[in-house]
């Protein structure tokens, strides 16, 4: 199938509904989109029997439990089934919002079972898609741009062109997603079960070269991390009706024109930006692991406002909350006779609900070496003593190093104490190399600590950015460039949000380059007053945070 | 219930498969942790193993499956104390599971419809005498972390809430698996696990293809499969329980406790657990590999998934901790 007739994700994804409908253990589709006519559309598409759940539904209503209203009428004990439980196929709206936790376990309860229909509403960009959903559900399309007029209506099956045996399909598979950089065994393995599925759609016994390909297309395309590798088999292009020249001996050799077309076909459908995109994301992967900024919690922290909802192990009942709720109901409820007992309907309840914000730290790393020491340590400091203000009324832990000579120090550890951090800042001497690699080491060790600790931690790195000593303390200007170019790579990987202030004379574009490997924030401050510094590393800390 | 993919008929990942068997040939050697990539057959192998072990004799109908009739506890509310043989207990701790799903609660359902306060029991005390699984042990949340490090370290389950006051026994062997890339693990729950092991996926395209190839035949022609794998699966069984029987007869030699003393020693590994632990796997190993004197190869066979979680960390070492131990074998054991 060549990419002019390509069908659109709309026929795809018809034609991935009825797949995951003749077997479930595909797991599912992804279907990424914003709402629209066309997602609409589609969505109608489900079965019928398909329940849909939102990502504030309670474990409860997910997995079953006691329905507390039922019983406490009844008398008896009246249990309720889960949705995730209930064995019919789900739809999962803004499943971008699903906890990996819920994610998981709804992957566990319907495994093989039911088929999973995800909705996708995230950017690319703050990309929050539980990413278990994408490696457990076979196929994914993209609605994204997609109007009403372009769409196909009526799904249609490929035309076979020739039968190929299971056994080669499945080394057909293998090789492919080899060869497109998909590591996961998963991913062959669901195409192999697409093929079959797609056979036994068409109402056909036997595999078909068909099938493989649309198959290998549906389940690669979005899973591919790199462009497949030209094959380094250099035959001329084959004529159309090839599939069984039969003047081959060796039977994969005779399956090459077959790969190629495959690999061509999901090259095809690879979407665009979508390898960029998958690197990166293996590269900032850390920054998910729960740590950090704002988070609603049942339990701690700051309260917020109640809301309704059946108090349950998660939640635990705002008594104040439930009857100020029920209270202007009383008089109607209560009805003639007075018996002094507050009416409480389930409708009443409320939950109590906390914010939990985990405690920012900021780590300053202050070069102190010559080169800076001659033009703007004084400003430096001076920036930072602003910026510890600024700490000090948000109540952010600070931690302050300097790095020069050969080696970093850590003056400070994490304190919230401004006069004892003021105190070491001013007595901080200058001179010396710049160990800019040691000082960046130093800052990530804090950092991760304090990660550890479940605070939120930036590095703040003023320099000037004149690398000249190594990690191992040898003074030689490559070398200490390249450990400071991995350690920020290291920075990079750990996810941890960086700004970095360029205090030299001149911008110095070797700093931007650093700035850029980590993906900070870089600030360059010729001829700046301390305050300027400050408003530009308020600015840059928010904008990260 | 659908059978399990053979233990035995996965392909490849021979060290995680080893390190499965040697826990289940010795519990205390305390849990096996599997990092790696999706879709390597972390899961598979954990549910597999369930299907592998030779079953304990415990009470039926007992929430923590006690091994005799008086170990039962009074709060399981049982009148009928008959013993059967049932499933070594592989249990599932989901990544979302809420701390009374965890350690047990009050049973409200009990509570609500009979007025009683009824303990009602929670996944530590079914697994008891089995297997915990904890996908995604990395993204774990902190204070289920604290818990189940507790319960690992007394082997006993302690709930203290809602008017309740119960202990019960929870012996489990912990299995975690996880993708390092999305977290990693804090140094203290790293430390309680046994082994540790680093799984990749095959790059192999033949060992690929027959992984796709078996998953294939196991799902479209499931009967011949399973008889075919069966006998495998039974070889290996009787291995394991025979490795219980000649582990209790091996003597541990004091040359070889020298070398376990002295790779700890010169890997810088953290307290004695890394020696106690490395011991025992070489131990399991010996037993298994149907040797009756341990000797300084079980040592250096399992070294490598008894310490390498072991080691402090050294952010710029790129070489891994696996080629760590490796160098320090060599070092030491020659």
């Amino acid at each position: 199938m060549s990419s002019a007739d390509a069908p659109d994700a709309y026929h795809n994804g018809l034609i991935c509904i009825q797949l995951v409908r003749d077997d479930p253990s595909l797991g599912g589709l992804i279907c990424r989109g914003r709402p629209g006519p066309v997602r609409d559309a589609l969505l109608a598409r489900l079965p019928k029997s398909t329940r849909r759940i939102h990502p504030a539904m309670d474990e409860t209503a997910l997995f079953g439990g006691m329905d507390v209203t039922a019983t406490l009428t009844k008398g008896r004990l009246v249990a309720t089934q889960g949705i995730a439980n209930s064995g019919a196929p789900l739809l999962l709206t803004m499943a971008d919002r699903m906890t990996r936790g819920t994610a998981l376990r709804i992957l566990t309860a319907t495994e093989g079972k039911t088929p999973i229909f995800a909705v996708d509403e995230s950017d690319l960009e703050d990309d929050t898609f539980p990413s278990v959903f994408a490696e457990r559900l076979a196929f994914r399309i993209d609605l994204t741009d997609l109007s009403m007029r372009d769409i196909t209506h009526v799904p249609k099956l490929p035309t076979p062109t020739g039968q190929i045996e299971v056994a080669d399909a499945i080394v057909l598979l293998a090789q492919i997603s080899a060869n497109l950089g998909i590591d996961s065994l998963r991913a062959p393995d669901f195409a192999l079960r697409a093929a079959r599925a797609l056979a036994r759609l068409r109402g056909a016994r036997t595999l078909d070269e068909v099938d493989v390909t649309f198959a290998a297309e549906l389940v690669f395309a979005h899973r591919a991390t790199r462009l497949p590798t030209p094959q380094e088999t250099d035959q001329p292009e084959p004529p159309d009706n090839q599939s069984h020249d039969g003047d081959e001996s060796d039977d994969t050799d005779a399956l090459g024109p077959l790969e190629d077309r495959i690999v061509e076909a999901v090259k095809a459908a690879i979407p665009a930006g979508l390898l960029m995109l998958s690197s990166k994301k293996l590269s900032k992967g850390a920054a998910g692991s729960g740590t950090g900024q704002a988070k609603r919690s049942n339990r701690r922290g700051r309260p917020i406002a109640p809301k309704a909802g059946r108090p349950s192990s998660e939640a635990r009942l705002d008594v104040v909350a439930t009857l100020r709720a029920a209270a202007p109901f009383q008089r109607l409820r209560r009805g003639p006779k007075l018996d002094g007992r507050v009416k409480i309907r389930p409708d009443d309840l409320r939950i109590k609900r906390f914010e939990e914000r985990s405690d920012r730290l900021v780590v300053f790393a202050v070069d102190a070496s010559g080169s800076a020491a001659m033009g703007r340590l004084a400003e430096a400091k001076g920036a930072v003593e602003l910026l510890l203000a600024d700490a000090y009324a948000r109540r952010d832990h600070v931690s302050l190093l300097s790095f020069r000579g050969t080696e970093a120090e850590v003056l400070l550890p994490s304190t919230r104490s401004l006069v004892l951090t003021k105190r070491r800042l001013s007595a901080l001497p200058g001179g010396g190399g710049t160990p800019l690699a040691a000082g960046l080491q130093s800052a990530l060790l804090q950092a991760i600590t304090a990660r550890r600790r479940g605070m939120t931690p930036t590095i703040c790195v003023l320099t000037d950015g004149r690398a000249n000593v190594a990690l191992d303390g040898a003074g030689n200007r490559p070398r200490a460039a390249q450990d400071a170019h991995d350690i920020a790579k290291l920075i990079l990987s750990e996810g941890i949000d960086t700004v970095i202030i360029d205090t030299g004379q001149r911008p110095e574009s070797q700093l931007r380059t650093l700035a850029s490997v980590m993906n900070a924030t870089y600030v360059s401050l010729p001829r700046a007053q301390a305050s300027s510094i400050s408003n530009a590393v308020t600015a840059g800390l928010n904008a990260t945070s | 219930m659908k059978q399990p993919f053979p233990f035995s008929a996965i392909v490849g990942q021979d060290e995680m498969k080893l390190a499965m068997i040697l826990t289940a040939i010795d519990h205390s050697i305390g849990g096996v942790l599997v990092f790696g990539d999706r879709g390597t057959g972390k899961s598979t192998a954990v549910r597999a193993l369930a299907n592998l072990l030779p079953p304990i004799r415990a009470v039926k109908g007992c929430p923590i499956n006690s091994p005799a009739a008086e170990d039962v506890p009074d709060w399981a509310g049982l009148s009928n104390h008959t013993m059967g043989e049932q499933q070594t207990p592989v249990v599932d701790l989901p990544l979302g599971a809420s701390e009374d799903r965890v350690t047990g609660a009050l049973d409200i359902e009990k509570a609500l419809t009979k007025g009683e306060k009824a303990f009602e029991p929670g996944l530590l005390a079914r697994a008891n005498r089995g297997y915990l699984y904890i996908d995604e042990v990395n993204l774990l949340e902190d204070h289920i972390v604290d818990l189940l490090l507790d319960v690992a370290q007394s082997g006993e389950n302690l709930v203290e809430r809602e008017g309740l006051s119960i202990r019960h026994p929870a012996r489990f062997v912990l299995v975690g698996s996880g993708n390092p890339e999305e977290g990693e693990l804090r140094p203290q729950l790293l430390d309680r696990f046994g082994l540790s092991l680093d799984v990749r996926t095959p790059t192999d395209i033949d060992t690929r293809i027959e992984v796709i190839r078996r998953r294939d035949a196991f799902e479209n022609d499931n009967a011949a499969f399973l008889l075919r794998w069966q006998a495998e699966d039974a070889a290996v069984r009787d291995q394991i329980l025979a490795a219980r029987e000649n582990i209790k007869t091996l003597a541990s030699g004091e040359s070889v406790l020298r070398d376990v003393a002295e790779l700890c020693l010169a890997l810088g590994s953290d307290g004695l657990r890394g020696e106690l632990t490395l011991l025992k796997a070489a131990r399991a190993y010996c037993a298994w590999s149907g040797n009756t004197t341990l000797k300084r190869d079980h040592v250096r066979a399992v070294a490598p998934m008894a310490l390498r979680h072991r080691l402090r960390r050294d952010p710029l070492d790129d070489s891994g901790s696996t080629a760590r131990v490796e160098r320090v074998l060599v070092d030491v054991l020659g």
